[in-house]
């Protein structure tokens, strides 16, 4: 509710507007039944034909001031709820983009994605329904009961027994109906689930010649669903006809009952229509209202969502003043660093120390799962340790501003993501300064000229979406390319030459070789051939620091980088 | 497919159903008739209460009680009519998915490989699922609104023609704002959603990739480009939603058009009538009344139900595309294949899979039985694609394969995939528990049987281990067990009926090599007497090969033995070499 209010703050006037002509048209729809009683009783009643006009034309123009002053309604409505939803959406994405990567990791990234695109339209309907529904609906549900009370208290206490009446079967059946569509969605997820499952494993399936198996547990699948869905039809069917039922032995009460107070003079016949006229606005209005609870409900849920990823402020902080490189001859230092991911009580890394000399080359290898990554991340701060120490030229991370760390460090991720647009724009991400020429050196580099080259327009060639139109090695190769225009003192390859065959592989480091000077580069692999070469080669096991040293040192000494060394090479081969 | 062909394709499915339709379609008459029929007998009852001292009690109860049972039979009836509606709207829909579904099971794999699988996803459960809302509402609506409007004019008509001339004059204006709306609307909501489906892209796009948007500083343009894109779709959502809201507002003006008329021809009727007798009664003029403002709702159902019905068939149609696709050509007339010996010959054979692209050329080769046959080379070069034309997910495309001497197109595809044990790099499990996924190839193994699958696998003591053990549900994520572990199960899947044919494609190469290392061991005790097709891209896994086909841009370039093939200092040795060169 907070974060709705806030942002609806910039919309008060059409907030309280909006509302405000919802009842000016309420109040005139509540006036039309006495006009319809005065034609009866009056105009007819006395054969004034003039008196009938009069009063026809004044429903008419009932009609039209209700139509102004709704459809103004409707404007003022629409208008702070979406402006309301388009600034909560910037303030949302802003907020997302200030988290840490352990931030997102605990909500995670389809959560985000839900708030701020599912969750959030929700709260702007919600809105907007509110604004518009909430006073009018129940206005004029009592409005009518009033005015029956006007014309004449005792048969208006039918009102009084019918309206609750109706509340009870219309939320009854509401309430009643939500858990099997919550068990409706659930079987609609298993029947996705099966059909995903049976795309992904097609040759498997066909392979084991299951096909007919599978047909088998969908179709009892979707005869589960059939099921459900029956019941609560069956339920949901119930609400027209019995509210229907209810509201007419509503009016043939107040018939009645009218008709007695008729014959005993205190009620006319045209009060006796207007009594009946009212009863039957009730119930629209009733089901409207339903509605109206289910929408706020639905959005009261999401906006309680939206709220917690609001209150979650960002982990990290950046200090505003860059520090002072030092003069210190180690690019990246460890000291007893661990690292715990989010409610792990297992590191992922363990007591961890080294130092990387500027301009040397670092290799780290070690099994999946040993931490390489982790170790990897935290050089650029992607997460802070949870204990120890990491510095850069002789400085504390956190003592650099965000600015500076991007400069001074250029990542290739595992995972290659390109952006949406042409490859000279995706180049220029990290340093929009860098000149055609430099764009071609990284280019040349990465090994990517040839299929650059290769492409429509080259360098101007447009990248799809997820680089849909690339393949797996290109995509990496232009990836390496990018953290290569940045010219950073620190450049890192998490994993990053996997999709790429050994002969290019081995071009690309002989390449970079011969173009990086100075740079301290950082290599991680399961591949010895990749970082056998390295100034030093850091060996994870399990989190921990298995062994560092040159690849003669560590495969006389270090059993575990033997054991992945003979794995992979002939005992000739590893040992040349 | 065009919404004609696809509506008949409906009532198709529909024409099963024919008794509840019918039903329906009675109950529906009938409950329009009832609802109609009751204010006029409402009426009756108004003009027996006149006035003071003039009230004809005996008459107003008499009418009184036939209202209330009209109001008894309608409720009935339209509970009735809808419960029907639901049958057969939530039958067919079932019927058109389990079609949809068992024609999956039919079709070439190259349609799993070449169509997203998102897309086959949404048309089989959200489209299906769409087709059902508008066919549900098209049924309950589009009959009774018609006859709501028919009826009422019918009935108006047996009451006061006049007054009747005049409502129904006014009937256009109701269609035409109707209509004017829907029109601006539909407009405006496609461009809201197209502009969300950018936007759902984008916050995908940086949210999937915070590691690429942290460390390259992005986050400044990402958030400029948000907010450019959420200006322009709040723009356009405010318009959208402010010209659906107009649908109502309108309504009730119209109808309070519709409503004035009749109150002051009405009048003017009553007055009239009781100076010459010829008019109607104020109990008419009630009965009139409500005609009135029940008479413009069915127009906005019928407009609503138009729309809604459009785009149930433009579901439907895209369903029925999936139905219609051309399935693989039928196997059931051949004969089985019976003791394969392994022998595995593969002549003349030419593939591609984009015919524009030549890809196997006049492939040839004779592997005897229990041979083990490895094939490397560099990516695309075709290495899965022979393992595509082995189980024959793909038909070759000229030149044949024959397995023991039988040309594969001559037996049936389940004998031919039953003689092979496959193992792929991507590890498949399907949803359920560990043993029903090492039973996956044999369900009816006893549980011993496939313990001892798992023990030969070394996955026996993983499995033992898990909380639930051989009962624990893998889940769809699958995230509790490691890539390797994924892997053993895969593996000790084809253990446990061990067909005389293998084929491991990159099996292990997702996997960190101090494990690798252990399921090698396992495969070579699989291999033993078995003829073995290996792709590998890491070339110390496939030393031991009796064969190795050197691939490149879809030929076989070299084979032989790995020494043989480093004798002759080729394209193998070159390979061989990058993988440790300094």
């Amino acid at each position: 509710m907070k974060q709705i209010l806030k942002h609806l703050k910039h919309y008060k006037i059409e907030s309280l507007l909006a509302p405000f002509f919802k009842m000016t048209e309420a109040c005139l729809e509540l006036i039309v039944p006495l006009i319809v009683t005065k034609i009866i009783d009056y105009g007819i009643g006395f054969s004034d034909k003039a008196y009938v006009y009069k009063m026809g034309a004044v429903l008419f123009a009932l009609g039209a001031t209700g139509l102004i002053s709704s459809v103004t309604a409707q404007y003022f409505a629409a208008k702070a709820a979406i402006g309301c939803g388009t600034s909560m959406r910037n303030a949302l994405f802003a907020h997302i983009n200030r988290f840490s990567f352990s931030d997102i990791d605990e909500i995670g990234t389809s959560a985000l994605i839900t708030r701020l695109t599912n969750d959030i339209n929700q709260v702007q309907t919600g809105v907007n329904m509110v604004l518009r529904l909430f006073l009018r609906s129940p206005f004029i549900v009592f409005g009518s009961m009033i005015m029956a009370f006007t014309i004449d208290v005792k048969s208006a206490m039918v009102f009084t027994v019918v309206i609750p009446l109706l509340f009870a079967v219309v939320f009854g059946i509401m309430f009643m109906s939500i858990p099997v569509f919550k068990k409706i969605q659930n079987s609609l997820d298993k029947i996705t689930l099966l059909t995903r499952e049976n795309l992904s494993g097609v040759r498997v399936i066909r392979a084991f010649n299951r096909q007919k198996k599978e047909a088998e547990d969908f179709e009892k699948s979707t005869a589960s669903l059939v099921k459900l869905q029956m019941f609560v039809g069956r339920i949901s069917a119930l609400l027209n006809p019995v509210t229907y039922v209810i509201l007419n032995l509503a009016i043939i009460a107040v018939l009645y009952k009218g008709a007695g107070e008729v014959y005993a003079g205190r009620l006319t016949q045209g009060a006796v229509v207007a009594l009946v006229n009212y009863m039957s606005q009730i119930l629209v209005e009733l089901v409207k209202l339903s509605n109206l609870i289910v929408t706020m409900n639905k959005a009261a849920a999401c906006s309680k969502r939206i709220e917690a990823v609001f209150d979650k402020a960002p982990t990290m902080e950046y200090p505003e003043k860059e520090a002072v490189l030092n003069d210190s001859e180690n690019a990246v230092e460890f000291k007893n660093v661990s690292f715990f991911y989010n409610g792990s009580k297992e590191s992922a890394i363990e007591n961890v120390s080294f130092s990387a000399k500027k301009g040397s080359t670092i290799g780290i290898i070690g099994a999946t799962g040993s931490g390489k990554s982790t170790l990897i991340n935290l050089i650029p701060r992607f997460y802070d340790c949870s204990e120890g120490e990491v510095s850069l030229f002789g400085s504390n991370i956190k003592m650099y501003s965000k600015n500076q760390l991007q400069n001074l460090i250029a990542v290739v991720p595992q995972k290659s993501v390109l952006f949406n647009g042409s490859i000279k724009e995706n180049l220029l991400i990290g340093n929009r300064n860098a000149s055609d020429e430099e764009i071609c050196t990284a280019i040349s580099t990465a090994q990517a000229e040839e299929f650059v080259n290769s492409k429509d327009g080259g360098i101007d060639y447009i990248i799809e979406q997820d680089g849909k139109n690339l393949s797996g090695g290109q995509k990496q190769r232009l990836t390496i390319a990018r953290a290569l225009v940045k010219n950073s003192p620190i450049l890192i390859f998490d994993d990053s030459m996997s999709a790429l065959d050994f002969a290019t592989d081995a071009r690309l480091r002989s390449a970079l070789k011969e173009t990086l000077h100075g740079t301290t580069v950082f290599i991680v692999s399961q591949r010895v051939s990749t970082v056998k070469n390295a100034d030093l080669i850091l060996v994870m096991d399990d989190g921990r620091l298995a062994g560092a040293g040159t690849h003669d040192d560590l495969f006389e000494n270090c059993g575990e980088y033997r054991e992945i060394c003979l794995s992979q090479l002939s005992e000739k081969e590893a040992a040349k | 497919m065009k919404n004609s062909s696809a509506l008949k394709r409906v009532l198709l499915y529909i024409k099963r159903y024919r008794l509840p339709v019918a039903l329906s379609l009675i109950f529906a008459a009938a409950s329009v008739g009832f609802m109609l029929y009751a204010p006029k007998i409402m009426g009756k009852a108004v003009d027996a209460i006149i006035g003071k001292g003039n009230v004809d009690f005996d008459a107003m109860t008499k009418h009184l009680i036939f209202f209330g049972v009209m109001i008894g039979a309608y409720a009935l009836t339209q509970w009735l009519m809808n419960v029907c509606n639901n049958f057969v709207t939530y039958r067919v829909v079932k019927d058109v998915r389990t079609t949809a579904f068992n024609k999956l099971q039919r079709l070439d794999v190259a349609y799993a490989d070449s169509h997203a699988h998102g897309d086959i996803v949404s048309r089989i459960v959200n489209d299906t699922d769409q087709f059902s809302d508008g066919l549900l509402i098209g049924f309950t609506q589009f009959f009774t609104s018609i006859l709501t409007i028919l009826g009422t004019i019918g009935f108006m008509l047996t009451i006061n023609v006049k007054v009747t001339i005049a409502v129904v004059c006014v009937t256009p204006l109701s269609l035409f704002v109707a209509s004017f709306i829907a029109k601006k609307t539909y407009d405006m909501f496609k461009r809201q959603s197209q502009t969300r489906g950018e936007m759902t892209s984008l916050v995908n796009e940086m949210a999937g990739n915070q590691k690429t948007v942290k460390a390259f500083g992005y986050e400044e343009t990402a958030v400029n480009r948000f907010k450019e894109i959420n200006s322009s779709f709040g723009k356009y959502s405010l318009k959208a939603t402010f010209f659906s809201s107009l649908v109502n507002p309108s309504t009730r003006f119209v109808n309070s058009m519709v409503y004035a008329c009749v109150a002051i021809f009405g009048g003017i009727a009553v007055i009239n009538g009781s100076a010459v007798g010829a008019g109607i009664t104020v109990g008419q003029l009630v009965c009139m009344l409500t005609y009135a403002t029940q008479y413009t709702k069915p127009f906005n159902e019928i407009s609503g139900v138009i729309t809604e019905l459009q785009s149930a068939l433009a579901c439907a149609s895209r369903v029925f595309e999936l139905i219609d696709t051309e399935e693989q050509v039928s196997d059931s007339s051949l004969p089985d294949l019976e003791n394969a010996d392994g022998r595995v010959q593969i002549q003349n054979v030419d593939f591609s899979y984009d015919k524009n692209k030549e890809l196997i050329k006049n492939l040839n080769l004779n592997v005897e039985k229990s041979k083990r046959v490895a094939i490397v080379g560099p990516t695309g070069c075709g290495k899965s694609t022979i393992i595509n034309l082995l189980m024959r997910f793909y038909d070759v495309d000229s030149g044949c394969i024959k397995v023991s001497g039988n040309d594969i197109k001559d037996i049936t595809r389940k004998s031919l995939r039953q003689n092979y044990g496959m193992v792929l790099q991507e590890t498949w499990l399907k949803t359920g528990t560990v043993k029903e996924n090492i039973a996956y190839g044999k369900p009816d193994a006893t549980d011993e049987e496939i313990i001892a699958a798992a023990k030969l696998t070394h996955a026996h003591s993983f499995i033992k281990r898990l909380p639930n053990g051989y009962d624990t549900v893998i889940g769809e994520e699958k995230g509790n067990l490691s890539q390797g572990q994924k892997q053993l199960l895969c593996i000790t899947r084809v253990m446990l009926s061990l067909p005389p044919m293998l084929i491991l494609d990159e099996a292990t190469s997702s996997i960190d090599t101090k494990t690798e290392q252990r399921i090698q061991k396992t495969f070579s005790k699989m291999m033993e007497g078995r003829t073995s097709f290996i792709v590998a891209h890491r070339l110390s896994t496939i030393k031991e090969a009796d064969i190795i086909l050197v691939m490149k841009d879809g030929k076989i370039i070299e084979t032989g033995t790995h020494s043989q093939l480093l004798a002759k200092n080729g394209f193998y040795t070159e390979l061989y070499n990058s993988q440790f060169s300094k």
